[in-house]
Order: structure tokens, then C-alpha cells, then sequence
């Protein structure tokens, strides 16, 4: 067989998997959520900008993702600049591995973990009462804020890998030039080390903020009660309320107004997609 | 006299290991002043410790009279310009300049001024809007140092800076720094293992080695009269001769070299009847001297001519194999030596020194 025939050989299988699992669905999706009960119609997506309650929840959506996204940043960049300058070689694989470690279990032990922690009957409450710190136990689950931690916490190694690699570029002696110049040490952070981790920075913060908006256990377990995510309206309109047109048209949304903000995100910092991505 | 710096029996140890072994020296206002010696022999760590990098593990370091311990590198009046230079990548040679003023807080219109100054005053005027990639090596240099004389530090602090420059470059940057010097007036320390860079630009330099200062002094005091045969040795080019005094008479020492020749020397402090090493520099050897009274003597072949202008040499050998330089006037009057010739070498007792040879420290 000659060598064209080979490679065409081992692509096939390549080839027919993206269009048989990747393709076919979404276009199958597409055609979805263009259909009602009588027809063809665009009233699927015009129904999520004239019921208040979709893009409601899908503006809080983002806001709550943008605001997990730069808080990961703000965990992460020392984080990377410990694993990175400050710490020596040995223990650098070993604080990649302790990082990696919360992956190997699935997302759902891993919220059921904080939530043996944080419930009203959970570990936390059970210290604080012991020492008495606390009279009566506290409810610390379902809020806002016990959600985006989780969700921080779930994201940060997407957030801490980027910025590692681009950290280990970064020449020491700027830093100490910077230092010796005249420079705070808040001072080197904005203009030396925030400036050379830019590429990282930003492939880490569109990693992490499309995989909170699209995240559906975190917020739905940790989260508020009276409050939605969006990946939940979806879920509701395909199992809940069987309207599979309607879940379609969400979800092609969720696609189509993320990529909007990532890309208005890029335009403020002033970068391309194509320099991140290389 | 006024010192801008002022070290006094500082060390610096990592874990067992002296890195800086109880030096001092002082630093005259305005003056260029070098630290020579071989590569890992300590001179970057006791420069990152005047700068600040380092925390020295005794002695003290005064900067214009102001003892420096614990005090932060962004508040000593020094800086330091970095063996790679380390210029910020991410801004153009203006902001880089001016990096420093604005961390002082000096006003935008007096930074622009300055900053563009300093840009003649190195010879790159109109370069504020390159980028840092855009500059050749030596353009690199100078950006370098401008970003750190436009803060008008006490001291400027340079490690190895031509180290990374091609020979030629090298050769027209060192004139340039000695003069860039003269004309701003700031004190020089330069750090190098390059001993004509340290000879040709310094008022002063010290020699190190192993963590210690061995000499310091003017570069025509390190090359006429070394005081330690490391200095003998590493500044300038120098024949060796490894031999036993057997006489000494005030002023000069009898000395058999171990291939048997007999010579007359000068000196030094040290030397006594026993085992010595006799040092020779290659201009100091006459090529078939005409009157040989007073001069010491031996026979030697031409093995080959080195030839490099102004700095021509023979490569030649004694009867025994001992291989040494000896100067090539480039007057005519020796073109008739071919390689394989015998020559008679002659030299001045005064010329040659003669160290008692010591056991090297571990
Ligand atoms: N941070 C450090 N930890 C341990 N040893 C060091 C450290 N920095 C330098 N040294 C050692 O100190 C010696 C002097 O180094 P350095 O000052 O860089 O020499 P030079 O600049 O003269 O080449 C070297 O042997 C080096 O290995
Ligand atoms: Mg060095």
C-alpha cells in the first residue's frame, strides 16, 4: 500500500468518530432547535431574551463564571510563581503531583467531599463546636459563595498548568533587575511577571471560564437553592420539561454567547486567538 | 580621601562552602575599579551582595558611609547591571529607561527629558521607540547601562556585561565604557575573568581567586611587580619555571630550574633556599642578544612563529622540551628565523621572579 493509502487508513477511524459523535449530534441539535410543535420557527431562542428568567440566569451565569475566573487567577499566579522560582527542583514534581491528585476521583466524589465538610452536620461545624468557637451549628452549603469557591477549587490546576509553563520561561534576572531598579515587589507582579505570563494568563482564565459556565454538578450541588445556573435551565428543558427544542436552542446559545464574551475579553486585553493558542 | 564603598572582612558562605572568604578593599569616589579572576572564583556573589541580592554571612558593606545590612535591593543606591543583561522583553527601550524613574515617582514630562538625555549621552539617539529584540549586542550593552546612570546610583555594578559580545564588538565596547565613565563620572565596579578587559579600563583591580583577594592594585603594578604567584600567572601572559633557590643574595635568588639551568632573579618576599617557580614574561626575552654580560642565557629551538602584528611571538623549546613564548619585535631584524632554528634566548635578572613555590590551599 503506498503512503497516501496509510494515511488515509489510520484517519478513517479519526475522521468517522468527530462526525459520527461530534457532528451529527450538534447538527441534529441544530435542526432541533429550529423546530416547535408546528414547524419551523425561531421562537426557541426568542423565547430566552423575551422570558426574563432565562437570560437573567444566564447573565448571572456568566458574571458568577467571570468572577470564579478571576479569582482562580488570583489563587493560581502565586501558586505557579511558588511551584515555579520558589521552591527547589525535588519538591516542584511532587507539588505538580500533590495538584494533579484531587483529579484522579471524579467531580462528583470530590463536591461530595466538601459537602461531608461543610454541611450542618459536617466536619467543620463538628470542630467548631468542640472548641467553641460556635453555639449552634451553621449551614455553610448552598450559597453563592461556598459554590464558587468549589468551583475555583475544581478549576484551579486548568488555571495553575498554563501559568507553570509560562512561568518557567520567565528569566530570574528580570525580576531581580526590576527589584534592583527601584521596584516594590507589587510592582514587579504588574509590570514584569503579569506582563511575560499574558499567553498563560489568558489560554488558563478561557480553559477555566468555559468549563464553569458549562460546569453542572458544582453549581448544582453546592450552589443556592433559589438560584440557577444555566447549565440547569438546559438540563430542566430536555428532562424536565421534555421541550428538546427548547434545550437545544440553550444550549446553542450557551456556545454562541460564551464565545462572545471570551472573544470581547480578548479584545479588551488586546490579544488573538491565534497568539494564545500557539 | 572620599570612599563610595567601603567592604570590611566580608564572607559569604553557602552551606560549608566559602564562596567570599574574608575580603576587603575600599573604593575611591569616581573611579573604575575592577574584580579579575577565573570564573567561579566568587566575584558574582560578592557583587549580588553589594547589590543587595545576597545577604552576606559576616563582615560589612558600607555604601557612602551607610552600613547596608538590611537593606532591600530597590533602596540601595546601586545598580547593577546584569550578566545577560536581563533588559524587560515586554517594553520598548524608552519604558526601559525609564523603568526606575517611574518607580521614583519623577514627574512624566522630567522622565521623558531625562530619558532621552540618557539616549544621547549613550549614543543611541531617537531609539526610545525600538523594541528590545530590534537592537543589536551592543545596542543591548548600552541600553543596559543607561537604564541603570540615568538613576544616578552611587555605584554601578557591572557583571561580566561583554561577556556575551563577539570579539571585535568587545574590543570597541571596552574603549567605549572607559570613556562613557570618564564622562559621566559615576564609581565603576566591573566584574570579569577577562584580564585585558579589567587592564585596560580600570584605575584600580583586584585579583581574585578561590573567594580571596590576592592583589590589589594599578594594572601596571598587577603586571610589573605580582605579589603571589596567582597573580603572576593569571594576568598576562607568563613562562613558568619550576626549579630549587640555591642561593640568595639581598635583592636576587640563585635559582636551578629542574631541567638544570642556572639563572639569577629577582626576589620576592617569600623566597627562600628550597623549592621555588621562577616566572618570565615573553617581551622581557632577548632574541640572540649580542652582549651577554649580566644577562642570563640559554639555547632554545624555533618551534613556530606565532605571528599577530604588534603582539608577534616564538613558540620555542628548550633542549629539554620545556615550551616557551618569547616577544617577536616586528623590526625586520629577525626575519631570517625559520622554525627549527637554534636561537640563544638572554634576559635580565631584574625581569624574572622568583616565588617560593607553596603547596596549593585545597
Ligand atoms: N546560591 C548558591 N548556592 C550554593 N553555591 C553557590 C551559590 N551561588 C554561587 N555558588 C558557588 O559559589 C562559587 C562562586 O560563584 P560565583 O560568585 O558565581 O563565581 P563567579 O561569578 O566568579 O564565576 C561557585 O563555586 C558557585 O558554585
Ligand atoms: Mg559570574
Amino acid at each position: 500500500m503506498n503512503r497516501s493509502g496509510l494515511f488515509w487508513l489510520f484517519l478513517t477511524p479519526v475522521l468517522l468518530w468527530l462526525f459520527l459523535l461530534i457532528v451529527l449530534p450538534h447538527v441534529d441539535l441544530f435542526i432541533l432547535s429550529f423546530r416547535t410543535d408546528e414547524g419551523w420557527s425561531l421562537e426557541n431562542y426568542a423565547n430566552f431574551f423575551t422570558e426574563p428568567i432565562y437570560w437573567l440566569t444566564f447573565v448571572r451565569t456568566a458574571v458568577y463564571s467571570i468572577i470564579t475566573t478571576l479569582l482562580t487567577l488570583v489563587v493560581s499566579l502565586p501558586v505557579a510563581f511558588y511551584i515555579t522560582k520558589l521552591s527547589r527542583p525535588r519538591v516542584r514534581g511532587f507539588l505538580m503531583i500533590l495538584l494533579l491528585l484531587p483529579f484522579w476521583v471524579s467531580e462528583l466524589v470530590r463536591v461530595y467531599g466538601w459537602m461531608i465538610l461543610l454541611r450542618e452536620s459536617g466536619v467543620l461545624n463538628y470542630l467548631f463546636l468542640q472548641l467553641g468557637l460556635l453555639e449552634r451549628p451553621v449551614e455553610m452549603l448552598y450559597n453563592d459563595a461556598t459554590m464558587i469557591m468549589g468551583l475555583v477549587y475544581t478549576s484551579m490546576l486548568f488555571m495553575v498548568v498554563p501559568l507553570v509553563s509560562v512561568m518557567e520561561s520567565l528569566d530570574d534576572s528580570l525580576v531581580e533587575a526590576a527589584y534592583d531598579l527601584g521596584a516594590s515587589k507589587i510592582c514587579i507582579w504588574r509590570t514584569i511577571i503579569i506582563p511575560h505570563c499574558k499567553p498563560g494568563i489568558t489560554s488558563g482564565a478561557i480553559v477555566v471560564f468555559m468549563l464553569v459556565l458549562g460546569n453542572y454538578l458544582t453549581p448544582n450541588l453546592m450552589g443556592g437553592k433559589n438560584s440557577l445556573w444555566f447549565t440547569e435551565q438546559i438540563y430542566n428543558q430536555f428532562i424536565a420539561s421534555f421541550n428538546w427544542n427548547q434545550g437545544a436552542a440553550f444550549g446553542f446559545l450557551l456556545l454562541a454567547l460564551s464565545s462572545c464574551i471570551v472573544w470581547v475579553g480578548l479584545k479588551l486585553t488586546g490579544q488573538k486567538l491565534g497568539e494564545v493558542a500557539s | 580621601m572620599q570612599y563610595d564603598l567601603v567592604i570590611s572582612r566580608l564572607v559569604k558562605e553557602f552551606g560549608t562552602f566559602r564562596a567570599v572568604d574574608d575580603v576587603s578593599f575600599e573604593v575611591p569616589k569616581g573611579s573604575f575599579f575592577s574584580i579579575l579572576g577565573p570564573s567561579g572564583c566568587g566575584k558574582t556573589t560578592l557583587l549580588r551582595m553589594i547589590a543587595g541580592f545576597e545577604e552576606q554571612t559576616s563582615g560589612r558593606i558600607e555604601i557612602s558611609g551607610q552600613d547596608m545590612r538590611g537593606v532591600t535591593p530597590n533602596r540601595r543606591p546601586v545598580n547593577l547591571v546584569f550578566q545577560h543583561l536581563a533588559l524587560f522583553p515586554m517594553m520598548n527601550v524608552a519604558e526601559n529607561i525609564a523603568f526606575g524613574l517611574r518607580r521614583r515617582k519623577v514627574p512624566a514630562a522630567e522622565i521623558r527629558r531625562r530619558t532621552e538625555e540618557m539616549l544621547e549621552r549613550v549614543g543611541l539617539p531617537g531609539y526610545g521607540a525600538k523594541r528590545i529584540h530590534q537592537l543589536s549586542g551592543g545596542q543591548k550593552q548600552r541600553v543596559a547601562i543607561a537604564r541603570c546612570l540615568v538613576l544616578d546610583p552611587k555605584l554601578l555594578l557591572l557583571d561580566e556585561p561583554l561577556g556575551a559580545l563577539d570579539l571585535k564588538l568587545r574590543e570597541q565596547m571596552k574603549v567605549e565604557l572607559k570613556k562613557l565613565q570618564a564622562k559621566v563620572g559615576t564609581t565603576f565596579i566591573y566584574i570579569t575573568h577577562d584580564q585585558s578587559e579589567a587592564l585596560v579600563m580600570s584605575d584600580t583591580v583586584a585579583v581574585m581567586n578561590r573567594g580571596r583577594f590576592e592583589q590589589v592594585g594599578s594594572p601596571q603594578e598587577l603586571y610589573m611587580d605580582p605579589q603571589t604567584p596567582f597573580v603572576a600567572g593569571f594576568v598576562g601572559d607568563n613562562n613558568r619555571w619550576e626549579g630549587t633557590v640555591e642561593e640568595v643574595e639581598g635583592e636576587t635568588v640563585l635559582i636551578r630550574t629542574d631541567e638544570a639551568l642556572v639563572f639569577r632573579a629577582r626576589r620576592k618576599a617569600d623566597a627562600h633556599k628550597g623549592p621555588a617557580t621562577l616566572f618570565l614574561r615573553p617581551e622581557a626575552m632577548v632574541i640572540d642578544p649580542v652582549g651577554t654580560d649580566g644577562l642570563n642565557t640559554f639555547p632554545a629551538v624555533v618551534k613556530a612563529i606565532l605571528f599577530d602584528g604588534a603582539n608577534s611571538r616564538l613558540l620555542t623549546v628548550t633542549p629539554s622540551g620545556h615550551e616557551l613564548l618569547a616577544a617577536l619585535p616586528q623590526n625586520r631584524a629577525f626575519d631570517h628565523i625559520r622554525p627549527g632554528a637554534e636561537i640563544t634566548l638572554g634576559w635580565h635578572p631584574h625581569s624574572g621572579i622568583v616565588f617560593a613555590r607553596r603547596e596549593e590551599r585545597p
